[in-house]
């Protein structure tokens, strides 16, 4: 996990190095000026027997201003290439995964929700960008800052430096078993956060299933109860956390009245100086203020241990389809092949979601596909641009096999329209394009007219200019889907899909949409998976699925005989029928 | 958004300022300010009272401890010096007072810890519970009008900074506060020049906070605003993947995510660099105002004690000092998170002032059974009867009314907003055990009827009466619960199968619920679900198909077995052969029942008793299929596809 994120600090390598560089110049600086504020006192003060010695005082003030200026220095470069670390190691994240996950494949993207991708790409990044920024200018900064100041304070009095030595054990042994409780507590509360949360998105967006069932008053329990444990679990963590400040406290305090007791019995007995007792006590603070900067680093830094590993998830994810080694680069012809092909969505899976389909369509021919929800209709379109790959058997193209085919080829040259359809924020014009970036705007238009969405972008104020919003919110499901069809239409495609593409339109519209594909693009092969006979049955040939089998194929004539299924979905949607939705 | 993995600015601790924040800019900072306290007062006035006596005890007691030093050498060491039997006895007591200030101290340090602990989650705690109590009582329209993101982060992101503040704020203030003032009485009385020193280093200090902090400020704006754009772009782009894909897009979205990803960087950058100058800059500040003391102080004491400066007087100023420093230090790091915490409170408290749906019926649906030939109240839970108590204003009579399902519209204008109308002068009945379908272009206004009928939204003008008494008078509860009603988006919760289903009627037996699945036709893939009816439904039942999504909300209205119906079918999820399965159970689940269907197949409208044909907000054409037909006009076009 470290080894992979460790991989993405790239250009930002020498800022990562820089920082604790810098932050230990700032803490040699803060370790110096007590020394010298000793040094001044002792010498300068109560320097020449007692009369003090201006001269000494100015001398070493100098020092000590310069002294504060190079810490100055080195605070500001430290708090500067910090940033700047922490800052471009969440770019390269963000950037790393983001690429990623072009990579993935359709199987992939299942794996990860949508949601849980969002999570990870934002909020994950930016635990690790506090957390990297922690490490960089405390991990390093405050050991260092507890080892100098021990070390110092050997230097001044070996037998009061090891009342510290005790001291600061016992308190770390005492924080680090806190801090692990502490994790613990805060774990299973976060879990009891995100079961709040839920509970409030799911209000939010069933608000009206909630008021219709007058569920109000349960709801209102059911938050109580989960809002009520966040409660109970954050008092219990943050019990535990807030022990550490009186700890410390009786941890300091102890360490000064023991040092000050000893201390004056050595002054007494001509030991130790009254500068070199200040010195102490000052140093005394600074190893109790690193004790305390660690502790709350180590919390840190395991809190976005988890984030850290679910971002090391995605980058380390591997498509599961690969381009092949020489790909071939042109698609000839808009012939389809499967030869016994299985195909299972998880390996271990019992039976096959498609088993056993074997024919062959030509190129240019119209094929309906029909069958019930759960029969595979999607799945069995999907192999054909290689958006899954079949588990058994073959699914050519051309006469080749979709796996020897580079990737971009072939989806360019298999275009699908799929079920769940998306349009993004811009203009419809901007959405076209996706299809294909250089079409002008007549050939935009031309596709439009063919999908039937020309009649009503039109009638939009500001026509193919019309923003279209996130999601394409603001055009019906009907809209929505033609524009979907005319942006595949633009890739000129050789093989077209429409995976129940047209369900939000008008019967008429329908049948407009086929008469024009009959027409214009009568070299293109056309899938077209409905739930309508009326879309089907005057495909040249239709596919029968039922549950993952093949159960006919075969012209519509020919099914009414001798298909009982597709006689069935005939008989119970009467000729004419149709949807009143448009 | 957030469903997996911890919510944004979930924290508990650290100081880094939270990233949810919408821009600092509140208004009326003091009335919120005012309003929060008086919250927080409301439920731990004792807490609080005591945390302050706890905070003066602590910040008291550490000043002794700081005046502790003076004596330290002054009146303890410095006259045992040079003495051949030192008498340590008078440095022992002191050291034992002082450890008993310690101790007290360290225990009003610990009290105000722990108590503070419960007073920031115990507000929390009220304040979420208050929020969603009175989120489940605003009307529709609140929702409609506010996105999901919009209402989620008031309950993560504004809640969050407000824990921040209430937890780590507030007691700091309170503790800086009581200790700059105490510190600076005692450095004003070891010496009068040298505190004059410190307060000019104070000034310089604090005039470079506030620029600092002003250029912090506005970088992280603009953080904000690229943290919104990169995460807008991710959250299209993540729920757009596949079709990327299918469009080999991926190269265009990277150059896109890319050149936000750098601005993002850049204005992250900039902004951590300035929040983190700010630290090593007041701190050495805070070490140059020490050096200066030292020299003013060193010069004053070897002058022959000017000014009452002695070398012991001067080391346990340098003690106040740093301690004068460090408050005023740590407040102008706090104010940050204070202004966002206002400005998070503001939303928390607008969504608190939002009007609650308002419900001033009266009528009470009951269960009815009959006693000599007349209808009343039954103490029974179920009788298979019901009726409307309508107690009468006037003379408080009250009148039984037995539950049909009689409903009738009578020009009834509706508009979402006043200014624009989408229904006008609708009429309609429909007669109990009636099936009424509506048949319309998309916008048409089908939808919003029924919203109407069970008080989704209220109408601006005409009448709407059930079983002959007008809707506004029956309780809202009561209207709703008479009324089942099928979603055309299904919602799930995060439950079991079981559970889900029961949301329907909560008093329903498992035998009951299954009933209603086996009505609805879901019995059987329920029962091939992993564990069946136990079986765990996650994100919205993201686990099942459209069409079982749409079954179990027939079940679940199924379960709740009420005399009037709403169907909004789903245009396309159900395929026709699973459609017919669904028809039956609905057809069962209609007996008796008055029902309004928004229709979308023809065989859903085929059999009603009365087809409305609605177009843009308006009645055309009303009538049995065979009528309309007949009738040649809008419907016997969109039935066959031809203009007439």
């Amino acid at each position: 996990m470290l080894k992979t994120l460790g991989k993405h600090l790239y250009g930002f390598r020498k800022d990562s190095v820089m920082t604790p560089v810098f932050m230990i110049l700032e803490v040699i600086m803060e370790m110096v000026i007590p020394l010298m504020m000793a040094a001044i006192i002792d010498q300068g003060v109560n320097g020449n027997n007692g009369a003090g010695d201006m001269g000494f005082i100015f001398k070493m003030g100098a020092f000590m201003l310069v002294a504060a200026c190079v810490g100055l220095f080195a605070g500001i470069m430290g708090g500067k290439y910090g940033a700047r670390a922490s800052a471009g190691f969440a770019r390269n994240l963000r950037k790393g995964m983001f690429e990623n996950i072009q990579t993935f494949s359709f199987s992939n993207i299942d794996k990860f929700s949508t949601a849980g991708l969002v999570t990870r790409m934002t909020t994950d990044v930016s635990n690790i960008q506090n957390a990297y920024q922690m490490i960089l200018r405390m991990c390093i900064r405050a050991p260092f800052s507890l080892i100098i100041a021990m070390i110092m304070s050997f230097s001044i009095s070996p037998r009061l430096a090891s009342i510290y030595l005790i001291v600061v054990l016992l308190l770390g042994s005492l924080l680090a078993i806190m801090t692990r409780f502490a994790m613990k507590y805060f774990g299973e509360a976060f879990k009891k956060y995100d079961n709040m949360n839920e509970s409030v998105q799911e209000n939010v967006s069933a608000i009206r299933v909630v008021k219709a069932f007058v569920r109000e008053d349960y709801e209102k329990e059911r938050f109580g109860t989960a809002s009520g444990n966040v409660y109970k679990m954050f008092i219990r963590a943050e019990n535990i956390v807030v022990s550490n400040m009186p700890a410390m406290q009786l941890a300091v305090y102890t360490c000064i009245l023991l040092i000050s007791w000893l201390g004056a019995k050595m002054i007494v007995a001509n030991d130790l100086s009254t500068g070199n007792l200040m010195s102490l006590l000052a140093y005394c603070m600074n190893i109790l203020v690193s004790l305390m900067m660690l502790s709350m680093a180590f919390v840190m830094i395991t809190m976005s241990i988890s984030s850290a590993e679910r971002i090391a998830e995605v980058l380390n994810e591997e498509s599961d389809i690969q381009n092949p080694e020489n790909p071939v680069m042109e698609v000839k012809d808009g012939s389809i092949t499967f030869k016994h092909v299985n195909f299972g969505y998880h390996k271990t899976a019992e039976e096959w979601v498609l088993s056993d389909i074997d024919l062959s369509i030509q190129s240019g021919e119209t094929i309906g596909i029909i069958g019930g929800t759960g029969s595979s209709k999607s799945s069995f379109v999907n192999l054909i641009s290689r958006l899954y790959d079949a588990s058994e058997g073959s699914v050519q193209v051309a006469g080749i096999d979709v796996k020897d085919y580079d990737l971009d080829v072939l989806r360019n040259q298999v275009a699908v329209v799929l079920q769940k359809n998306v349009l993004f924020s811009g203009t419809i014009l901007d959405n076209l394009r996706w299809g294909n970036e250089n079409a002008t705007e007549e050939e935009c238009i031309r596709a439009c007219q063919l999908a039937c969405a020309d009649e009503f972008i039109e009638n939009f104020p500001d026509k193919y200019q019309t923003h279209i919003e996130q999601g394409g919110s603001n055009v019906s499901g009907g809209q929505k889907q033609r524009l979907c069809i005319a942006r595949a239409l633009l890739k000129k495609p050789k093989i077209l899909i429409l995976d129940d593409s047209t369900s939000a339109v008008d019967t008429a519209t329908d049948a407009r949409i086929r008469k024009a594909f009959r027409e214009e693009i009568p070299g293109t092969t056309k899938l077209i998976i409905a739930q309508r006979i009326s879309s089907v049955q005057d495909a040249d040939r239709i596919i029968v699925l039922e549950n993952g089998h093949l159960n006919g194929f075969g012209t519509h004539d020919e099914l009414l005989v001798n298909n009982e299924i597709y006689r069935d979905i005939y008989e119970s949607q009467t000729k004419g029928s149709g949807d009143f939705d448009e | 958004m957030a469903h997996e993995g911890k919510p944004e600015n979930g924290k508990p601790m650290g100081g880094r300022p939270p990233r949810g924040f919408k821009g600092p800019r509140v208004e009326n900072p003091g009335k919120i300010l005012k309003r929060l306290a008086a919250y927080i007062m409301k439920s731990y006035k004792f807490h609080i009272i005591t945390v302050v006596v706890c905070i003066f005890l602590s910040v008291i007691c550490n000043l002794q401890g700081t005046m502790f030093m003076q004596k330290l050498i002054d009146d303890y060491i410095t006259p045992m010096l040079g003495q051949a039997n030192p008498d340590f006895s008078a440095l022992a007591g002191a050291i034992g007072r002082v450890a008993a200030f310690y101790a007290v101290g360290i225990v009003a340090a610990f009290t105000q810890q722990r108590l503070m602990v419960k007073v920031t989650q115990g507000t929390l705690n009220n304040l979420r519970i208050e929020m969603f109590n009175h989120m489940e009582s605003l009307p529709i329209k609140y929702f409609d009008t506010h996105s999901h993101g919009e209402v989620m982060s008031t309950y993560t992101n504004d809640i969050d900074t407000l824990r921040q503040m209430v937890s780590q704020s507030m007691p700091q203030f309170l503790n800086s506060g009581i200790t700059i003032v105490g510190v600076l009485y005692c450095m004003i009385r070891l010496s009068i020049p040298l505190t004059i020193v410190t307060l000019l280093m104070v000034g310089v200090m604090l005039f470079v906070t506030k620029n600092l902090a002003g250029k912090s400020g506005s970088y992280f704006m603009r953080q904000q605003k690229s943290i919104g754009q990169v995460n807008g772009y991710i959250e299209e782009m993540m729920t757009g993947q596949k079709v990327v894909k299918v469009f080999c897009h991926e190269e265009t979205c990277i150059e896109e995510f890319n050149k936000l990803n750098d601005e993002l960087f850049d204005s992250a950058y900039n902004a951590n660099k300035f929040a983190n100058i700010l630290m090593p800059v007041n701190a050495q500040i805070g070490n140059v105002s020490y050096v200066i003391c030292t020299l003013v102080g060193g010069a004053l004491a070897i002058g022959g004690g000017f000014g009452g400066v002695t070398l012991g007087t001067l080391a346990s100023f340098l003690t106040l000092n740093k301690s004068f420093n460090m408050p005023i230090n740590q407040v102008s790091m706090q104010l940050n998170a204070i202004v966002m915490a206002l400005a998070g409170a503001d939303r928390i408290f607008k969504l608190l002032d939002e009007k609650s749906e308002l419900d001033e019926g009266y009528v009470t649906l009951v269960t009815a059974e009959e006693k000599n030939g007349k209808l009343v109240e039954s103490d029974k839970k179920y009788t298979g009867k019901w009726a409307w108590k309508h107690e009468h204003q006037a003379d408080g009579t009250i009148d039984y009314v037995p539950l049909q399902g009689d409903i009738v519209l009578d020009g009834v204008d509706f508009g979402y907003t006043d200014d624009k109308m989408v229904l006008h002068d609708v009429k309609l009945y429909a007669k109990p055990g009636q099936k009424i379908a509506f048949v319309g272009s998309t916008g048409a206004g089908k939808t919003t009827i029924t919203n109407l009928i069970n008080r989704f939204y209220d109408i601006q003008d005409g009448k709407i009466r059930y079983d002959g008494i007008n809707i506004n008078k029956i309780k809202k509860a009561d209207l709703r619960h008479s009324l089942g009603i099928v979603l055309q988006e299904t919602h799930l919760f995060t439950n079991t199968v079981m559970e889900n289903i029961r949301y329907g009627n909560l008093n329903a037996t498992d035998e009951e619920v299954i009933a209603a699945a086996k009505l609805a036709n879901a019995d059987r893939f329920i029962r091939q679900l992993p564990e069946g009816y136990n079986t765990m439904l996650t994100g919205d039942g993201a686990n099942l198909s459209q069409g079982q999504r749409q079954l179990l909300a027939i079940a679940r209205a199924a379960v709740a077995n009420p005399p009037a119906l709403i169907l909004d079918e789903a245009t396309s999820s159900i395929d026709t052969r699973t459609e017919r399965l669904v028809q039956d159970g609905m057809d069962k689940l209609m007996e008796g029942r008055t029902t309004f269907v928004i229709a979308h197949r023809l065989s859903t409208v085929r059999n009603s008793d009365c087809i409305v044909v609605l177009e843009k907000g308006r009645i055309i054409e009303k009538g049995t299929h065979d009528e309309l037909i007949a009738l040649q006009g809008k419907y016997y076009q969109l039935y066959t596809g031809k203009t007439a």
